[in-house]
């Protein structure tokens, strides 16, 4: 009998299906890898497993048990800890103190035990074979190292099932080593790990299973051996294009926008390329790979440390945001909360914001004509709102993206850059937005359009940048704008200088 | 989708509530005083309810457009200290330095540049608003006290004594004043850009950033204003009492953020509306004078106050959820 059976699990948010009746087994002494493109539901599974969501039907069995939780703490106590991709220590605690958090020992007085707190972690450092200070304050530690402390403190609990969400995405190389060293060990001790990534070398040295999800289905789960890198980028993204993506006919006009060795020191190297007038220019990349760094050096952001951006030829100086506004470029980002919206105002407060000299007559807004385009952005761009009165913090996802889209066509930009611009946003509202990137397209402008899914890079770039580690790893046009060339490009492994 | 609609409509009922809350809290206190005793509302003490809350409530506009870009201005007692004396002493009968424009002028900018090296602080410098304040409230006073020497500067020019002490058409002329500054810092907030910009940095101010918005420049702003506005208080207490003190303005500071609170303004930053700011000074300030006219001590005064305060935030907090 298997240690934990994942068996007919859904999952369903706001009527969107996340995850459909995914089942498949999890052992002891095995480490066990899900992959998946973004959105394909490995999170929502593993947050099930975490007592963090609960499933609308399925179940788990732990043991031959139905397993019911509400919460991470009841997950705990069967056994079941989960190492978060957002790391949440008490930076000015010791480490110790954080291992013991919320169960530290007491004296018989009833006073903290510390003696006991640093002498038991430092039992448990040693059975791990971890070097670091139990003393040392927690904000002193590295990435890696706060990562080793939490799976250790995981292991404190006396858990069998160990979760990481993709805990290799902020931690170099040989902190990597150490950290599967820790994962071996733990597996020779018969734990199961689960290991969420997307890196196909680190999958294919650490895995024992790998089970594919995709689009929340269950793919299938196969023995590392059974697999070759090819057919696992093909069980991640064999599907066929939907008809979503309309069609542009429109042949690319002169150079708009270039970009020249633009270099930021450990974030990317050498970025160079350019986007014509009508083109859509897709950036593709995994997570980490310096897609957004980019984006946002070229709209002032967070400038890069050196290189070039011409527009029409010309070189230009964007030190921060409004000078991007003044050469006529717009970036629709991709955390629309922390970077797009104002969640605390209105819709039309929103909508208008970056576009308000438009309407300034003697040092004042004149509040008709603001009204008057913000309606009529309302319509074209059709958020559904009751008015533009609306607070936008109760828009959907969906709606919200278009806000932030109306916002940024306000400015009548030359060049938009779309970050991520569907994440999180149901088909119909994607479809939507697909088709304002085609009119934009078409009225001769520039689109940058960077996103984690290749459905949508392949469906809508004329031509696509790779990027892996911070490097361009290849331009693909024509046929060569493929799933597998994608993937392969986006997996090269470089290095940063 | 219909489930979203009605807790929109909700959320949308209690915040009214909330809006308008004050109103009626208002409109309650006055009836409780007038029944309690009829004197409350007399002619003469209404115009005197103005009166005493023009300081408070000229001090609360720039406190809110201050709190609403996301900070706090804990100097403004301080600024209008030091304010008060330079001018006062610029003006003194015996060896009038400047004219009265010239002796407001400069009151005003002393408060301008303590304002522009909060603003300093807390953009260039990098600084929480609470400690910028805080360096610059204990730096000015000492300024003061300093610059005087720890004695009141007195005997100021008959023009200049017109701006705290002078009636016009039966009604004190700091009222005029505080009309004037409210009604600037509505159209600033209401009807111009930076207004607009001001509830953008507050409201989330990485994304003020991303829509081209320079953000430092706004709260620069917001500082500046509040503390012209600080020194613009000091000037008209300096006329009103014919003598400027190091040691004036002490606590006010509270005072300006309990009136912002109390008149909805969220400390978090993006959200405040002066007019009701206006009215949460109004009933800190009734509240005092109605209880005076009850007779009920100081000590009490304090504690009502308190709970005021408690129970406008509590509604406030309510309102966002």
């Amino acid at each position: 009998m298997s240690y934990l059976q994942i068996k007919n699990i859904n999952k369903s948010f706001h009527g969107v299906a996340a995850l459909k009746n995914i089942s498949f087994d999890i052992e002891l002494g095995e480490i066990h890898v899900i992959i998946g493109e973004n959105g394909a539901g490995k999170s929502t599974l593993m947050k099930i497993i975490d007592g963090l969501y609960t499933q609308d039907s399925g179940e788990l069995i732990l043991k031959g048990e139905p397993l019911q939780m509400n919460s991470p703490v009841e997950a705990i106590s069967h056994g079941i800890a989960m190492i978060h991709q957002e790391l949440m220590p008490v930076p000015y605690m010791t480490v110790a103190e954080n291992v013991f958090l919320g169960r530290e020992p007491r004296t018989k007085w009833g006073t903290l035990d510390r003696k006991a707190i640093f002498r038991e972690t430092a039992e448990l450092f040693e059975d791990m074979k971890l070097n670091i200070d139990p003393r040392a304050e927690m904000r002193t530690l590295s990435v890696a190292q706060i990562q080793l402390v939490e799976i250790a403190k995981a292991v404190s609990f006396n858990s069998d099932l160990l979760i990481m969400d993709e805990p290799t995405s902020a931690i170099s190389d040989r902190e990597i080593d150490n950290l599967f060293e820790l994962i071996f060990r733990l597996r020779a001790r018969n734990k199961a790990i689960v290991f969420i990534s997307h890196k196909l070398d680190e999958i294919f040295r650490v895995a024992d299973r790998i089970t594919v999800l995709r689009d929340g289905e269950y793919i299938a789960t196969r023995r590392r051996e059974e697999l070759t890198r090819d057919g696992l980028i093909e069980m991640m993204i064999g599907r066929e294009l939907k008809d979503v993506y309309e069609k542009r006919d429109i042949k690319p006009g002169e150079v708009l926008l270039e970009v020249q060795n633009l270099t930021k020191k450990g974030k990317y190297q050498d970025i160079s390329f350019e986007v014509r007038k009508g083109e859509v220019l897709g950036i593709a990349g995994l997570m980490g790979a310096g897609r957004t760094e980019v984006a946002e050096a070229i709209f002032g952001l967070e400038p890069c440390d050196s290189g070039k951006i011409l527009i029409n030829g010309k070189e230009v100086t964007i030190r921060d945001t409004s000078d991007a506004i003044d050469h006529g470029i717009a970036l629709v980002p991709e955390d629309r909360k922390e970077l797009g919206l104002n969640l605390r105002d209105t819709t039309g407060f929103n909508i208008s914001l970056s576009d308000l000299k438009e309407f300034v007559e003697m040092g004042m807004l004149n509040k008709k004509a603001e009204n008057a385009r913000v309606d009529e952005a309302i319509k074209t761009f059709n958020v559904k709102v009751t008015g533009r009165k609306t607070p936008v913090v109760s828009l959907s996802g969906g709606n919200q993206q278009k806000v932030v889209i109306a916002k940024w066509m306000m400015v009548e930009p030359e060049i938009l850059i779309l970050d991520e611009p569907t994440r999180g946003i149901d088909i119909g509202a994607k479809a939507e937005i697909y088709k304002l990137i085609n009119r934009f397209a078409k009225e001769g402008k520039a689109v940058i359009m960077i996103s984690s899914e290749l459905l949508e890079i392949i469906g809508m770039s004329d031509r696509v940048v790779v990027l892996s580690e911070g490097h361009m790893t290849g331009v693909l046009c024509g046929e060569e704008i493929n799933q597998m060339e994608i993937m392969k490009h986006a997996t090269i492994q470089t290095k940063i200088g | 989708m219909e489930q979203v609609k009605e807790k929109n409509r909700k959320k949308f009922q209690v915040s009214e509530l909330s809006q308008y809350g004050i109103y009626f809290a208002f409109i309650v206190l006055c009836i409780i005083f007038a029944i309690s005793n009829p004197v409350f509302l007399s002619l003469g003490n209404i115009i005197n309810i103005l009166r005493q809350i023009s300081f408070n409530a000229i001090l609360a506009m720039g406190m809110t457009m201050v709190i609403i870009t996301g900070g706090i201005d804990l100097s403004v007692g301080s600024v209008l200290a030091i304010a008060a004396v330079v001018s006062a002493s610029f003006i003194k009968t015996a060896e009038p330095v400047l004219p009265v424009g010239g002796a407001v002028l400069a009151g005003l900018a002393i408060g301008a540049l303590c304002g522009f090296f909060n603003g300093l602080f807390v953009t260039a410098g990098n600084l929480p608003p609470f400690i910028a304040t805080m360096v610059m409230m204990t730096i000015a006073r000492g300024g003061a006290q300093l610059y005087t020497k720890g004695r009141p500067v007195s005997g100021l020019l008959p023009g200049f004594t017109f701006l705290g002490s002078g009636f016009i058409l039966g009604i004190p002329v700091p009222v005029y004043l505080l009309a004037v500054v409210v009604l600037i810092t509505y159209f600033i907030l209401n009807k111009t850009r930076t207004g607009r910009w001001i509830y953008a940095v507050g409201g989330n101010e990485s994304a003020a950033r991303a829509s081209g918005i320079k953000v430092h420049r706004v709260k620069m702003t917001a500082y500046i204003y509040c503390g012209m506005l600080a020194a613009f208080v000091g000037l008209i207490m300096t006329a009103r009492l014919n003598s400027a003190s190091p040691v004036v303005g002490d606590g006010y500071e509270l005072d300006a953020i309990a009136a912002a609170v109390i008149g909805g303004t969220s400390m978090e930053g993006g959200k405040g509306k002066v007019f009701n700011v206006l009215l949460g000074a109004l009933i800190i300030g009734t509240i005092s004078n109605g209880l005076d006219i009850l007779n009920v001590s100081s000590y009490w005064q304090q504690i009502v106050k308190g709970l005021i305060i408690l129970v406008a935030v509590l509604i406030d907090r309510k309102a966002s959820k």
